[in-house]
């Protein structure tokens, strides 16, 4: 099964968003966090995600920094920061509202 | 390996070439790529497998572009600007261009003060405007092209020979000698300016090209240069005359010749700085205005092919006639310097081998009544002038005109006609020279 692309881009901030509060990272690792989580069920065009990450930044939720690769190749690191961990807290309110709400007629269709 | 490094050096000069992905972002993707291309390989494939499917993950670069362009639709504009790049840029060649911007406004206003006298400007002055503009502008060029010695010495004594001349040639004011010069020195200089802007004179045909786009892309920037002057001088009478009334003309007086020189200068920096900006532009100017010159070229021609070129004939018309005949010759040679000479012919050609014909319809029409004028009245030193700019145009349309036929025809490709213009160019030079240096012996100055 895959997810809706509508969908993954609804939750492709939060999701990016919760990945950067388990500490600093870059694209191709948050990348590997994706697949993993989502066993795969969650397919995107990977470039894309670097758009996405640069508005998080503008929008000052994450900010980035060049660092370097074991081989030296410079790479891009991104942090959340405070304004961002507060909208994670706001988007996961909402998250939790609207599978509290799918899942509570679910639930009842389940029993019934 | 350094094929797969090939492929990788494609890919991201493919990805940066819409300009929305700056390097950074490219380094970014990249080394996205190469872990990714590190795993799959880990994975067993090859180096071509992975590197198919690496990039085919990252998304097609067209909607990877798109979609940075989303995000940073900024850095398309910002070229416009300066360098869009955060990195420090060199600032060196900006220093230099605003050091000659300034030499030109100061020697414009050297100009200037020389040509004061109490009652009105001395009717040399506007004669002569060219030499001091154009000089620094061929000194900042022939520095920036790093110029041969000697040929820089040959071109800056024929400048300095040029200088002396209008300086030294008795002309009689007001006569034709001192206008015609004043017409045509400014086009010598440029082809001057030109030597130093392909850094010597035995240059090969096929380079000449540049100066051609050089000179297309000069005019545009510096229109817009000088439009945006006029509105800037224009607000600056309405907004401040009221205060300080009479003090903002003495010094537009100042500002606006020296303005107009440093101009040049910027116009020229611009062509080389913002290369791209306007080679999108020029091209698409060009394709707009040849088929509204063909259109009216054509009617101008059947009007007066019908109606006879004799009754109102008289310099202005002649005038109008011949800086229409260079600026058709200008948009077809421009076309042809944007244009890549192994492609077929296309709609377009058709509209300027229109262009073309009717201009050299006129042409042939104005040669006709010129050569009556000068049998029933003699030479003088107008029509000399405009005899001999004619017969030269004529020349070159007549041939341009039977290799775009060609062309069209498929018969040959756009090479000829290319080698044939560049070939052409010095004649328009040799003949300015003429003019100027020349003409004014032969019929005393007057």
């Amino acid at each position: 099964m895959n997810i809706d692309k509508d969908l993954v881009a609804a939750m492709a901030t939060p999701l990016v968003l919760a990945i950067l509060a388990e500490g600093p990272s870059y694209g191709y690792a948050i990348h590997k966090r994706v697949r993993e989580l989502s066993g795969g069920e969650l397919e995107w065009t990977d470039g894309m995600l670097y758009p996405l990450l640069h508005r998080l930044d503008r929008l000052g939720y994450v900010c980035a920094d060049w660092g370097s690769s074991s081989e030296g190749r410079r790479r891009r690191y991104y942090e959340l920061t405070d304004t961002g961990r507060a909208e994670l807290v706001n988007q996961r309110a909402q998250w939790q509202a609207a599978t509290r709400t799918l899942g509570g007629l679910w639930s009842v269709a389940a029993g019934a | 390996m350094a094929e797969l490094d090939t492929d990788i050096a494609l890919w991201r000069t493919s990805i940066m070439k819409g300009r929305a992905v700056d390097d950074g972002d490219a380094d970014e993707l990249e080394s996205h790529l190469r872990e990714q291309l590190a795993e799959l390989k880990k994975a067993g494939l090859t180096d071509s497998e992975a590197f198919q499917i690496a990039v085919q993950r990252l998304g097609k670069a067209d909607q990877l572009t798109a979609e940075f362009a989303r995000e940073h639709g900024e850095r398309l504009w910002k070229q416009l600007a300066m360098s869009a790049s955060p990195e420090p840029t060199d600032r060196r060649p900006l220093v230099k261009m605003i050091v000659f911007a300034l030499i030109a406004a100061v020697a414009m206003r050297v100009g200037w003060f020389l040509a004061s006298t109490p009652t009105a400007m001395a009717p040399w002055f506007l004669r002569d405007l060219s030499l001091f503009v154009l000089p620094v502008l061929f000194v900042y060029l022939a520095r920036q092209r790093r110029m041969p010695r000697r040929t820089l010495i040959a071109a800056a004594a024929a400048i300095v020979a040029l200088a002396a001349l209008a300086t030294l040639y008795p002309f009689t004011p007001d006569g034709q000698t001192t206008y015609l010069v004043g017409i045509h020195l400014p086009v010598l200089l440029w082809f001057i300016v030109g030597i130093a802007y392909l850094g010597g004179i035995r240059t090969p045909a096929r380079r000449r090209m540049e100066f051609v786009r050089f000179t297309g892309e000069f005019a545009i920037y510096l229109v817009l240069l000088i439009l945006g002057g006029g509105v800037l001088t224009g607000l600056t009478v309405m907004v401040l005359n009221p205060i300080v009334p009479g003090a903002v003309d003495d010094v537009l007086i100042w500002v606006v010749p020296s303005g107009g020189a440093a101009a040049v200068i910027v116009a020229a920096w611009l062509v080389e700085a913002k290369k791209s900006v306007i080679e999108n532009l020029a091209p698409v100017l060009a394709a707009v205005f040849t088929p509204l010159f063909a259109v009216m070229l054509g009617v101008a021609a059947i009007v007066y092919a019908v109606g006879g070129i004799g009754r109102n004939f008289d310099r202005n018309l002649l005038t109008g006639f011949d800086i229409l005949l260079i600026i058709v010759l200008g948009l077809v040679l421009y076309a042809l310097s944007a244009r890549d000479t192994s492609k077929p012919a296309g709609a377009l050609d058709v509209v300027r081998l229109v262009a073309i014909s009717a201009a050299l319809l006129v042409d042939l029409l104005v040669l006709w009544s010129m050569v009556a004028r000068v049998v029933e009245y003699g030479f003088t030193p107008n029509r000399a002038a405009a005899l001999g700019l004619n017969l030269i145009l004529v020349i070159n349309l007549a041939v341009t005109a039977w290799l775009f036929g060609r062309m069209l025809a498929r018969r040959t490709t756009a090479e000829p006609l290319e080698r044939w213009q560049t070939q052409y160019l010095p004649v328009f030079g040799a003949w300015a020279a003429l003019v100027v240096v020349v003409l004014p012996l032969l019929f005393a100055f007057s």
